[in-house]
């Protein structure tokens, strides 16, 4: 398959991730559309760095980042789901409409 | 061919668990679509020749965020009554804005990358990536600093965490 094929995958990922975080009422599914675009993210970088141009053949650097992203996404759930956990006991809601007291 | 095919195998299995766990009214059975994406990009890393982030796919998102995930699912109340109008409006929004920048990139110079030759694949990347993440001039002090932010996140996981609002009901 082509580069570009892997490019389409991903910036579909990446838009329903995003549609995720924009349009569902529930931290968990901000958190899970997060880790979508993430992984698009990767998938690009993964991608990019098999179609490398010449003269670069023994580069990894593209999969080597792609290894930092996961390692950030992982440190990022964690924190975030206790982050979570924390608004619900404050708040007893996990919407994020709810959670307005900075507004007014 | 059988290459092209497990393409769009898992193609097919990664978009559409995503949909799946987008549009599922259950947040459980979002969560566990989800797994199915997952291991749909793990699939597409073993194509693209990256058999130790293949590996750690498996591993740390399949694993490990996902059973983090299903922790969080569990220790909060389910949302209900999500309002279905402002919801639909705001998927059409932001499918559209990305239907406009798929096309610009499709049509302009942005894709023209998908020219480049794919080159043979190496024989394994363990051993690469990890000569890579200690070599002094390549990726030693960022390999460093990522287990310092790990060690930093699991404290503050932990600190942020803890009980601290008592709840008269337990």
């Amino acid at each position: 398959m082509e580069l570009s094929a892997y490019l389409a995958v991903a910036a579909l990922l990446f838009l329903i991730g995003l549609v995720m975080v924009a349009a569902r009422r529930n931290l968990i599914y901000v958190l899970m559309g997060l880790e979508l675009i993430l992984n698009a993210a990767n998938l690009n970088l993964v991608a990019f760095n098999r179609f490398r141009p010449e003269g670069m053949e023994g580069h990894l650097d593209g999969q080597i980042g792609a290894v930092f992203v996961i390692i950030l996404a992982a440190a990022e759930a964690a924190i975030a789901l206790a982050i979570v956990l924390n608004i619900h006991s404050l708040f007893e809601t996990i919407r994020p409409d709810d959670i307005d007291t900075l507004k007014d | 061919m059988g290459e092209v095919l497990a393409f769009w195998f898992f193609a097919a299995l990664t978009i559409g668990c995503a949909l799946l766990a987008l549009l599922h009214r259950n947040v459980v059975n979002s969560a566990f679509a989800l797994l199915g994406t997952l291991l749909g990009l793990a699939g597409f890393y073993v194509l693209l020749a990256a058999d130790f982030l293949a590996m750690t796919q498996v591993l740390i998102y399949a694993g490990g965020i996902l059973v983090l995930i299903l922790f969080g699912l569990m220790l909060t109340p389910p949302v209900t009554n999500e309002r279905r109008f402002g919801r639909i409006l705001v998927a059409v929004a932001v499918v559209g804005l990305g239907a406009v920048a798929f096309w610009e990139k499709a049509r302009g110079a942005v894709w023209h990358a998908a020219a480049r030759e794919e080159l043979a694949a190496p024989a394994g990347t363990v051993r690469e990536i990890g000569l890579e993440f200690l070599r002094r001039d390549s990726w030693l002090l960022p390999f460093e600093l990522a287990s310092v932010v790990l060690l930093a996140g699991l404290v503050g996981a932990v600190y942020i965490a803890r009980r601290r609002f008592p709840r008269e009901d337990v």
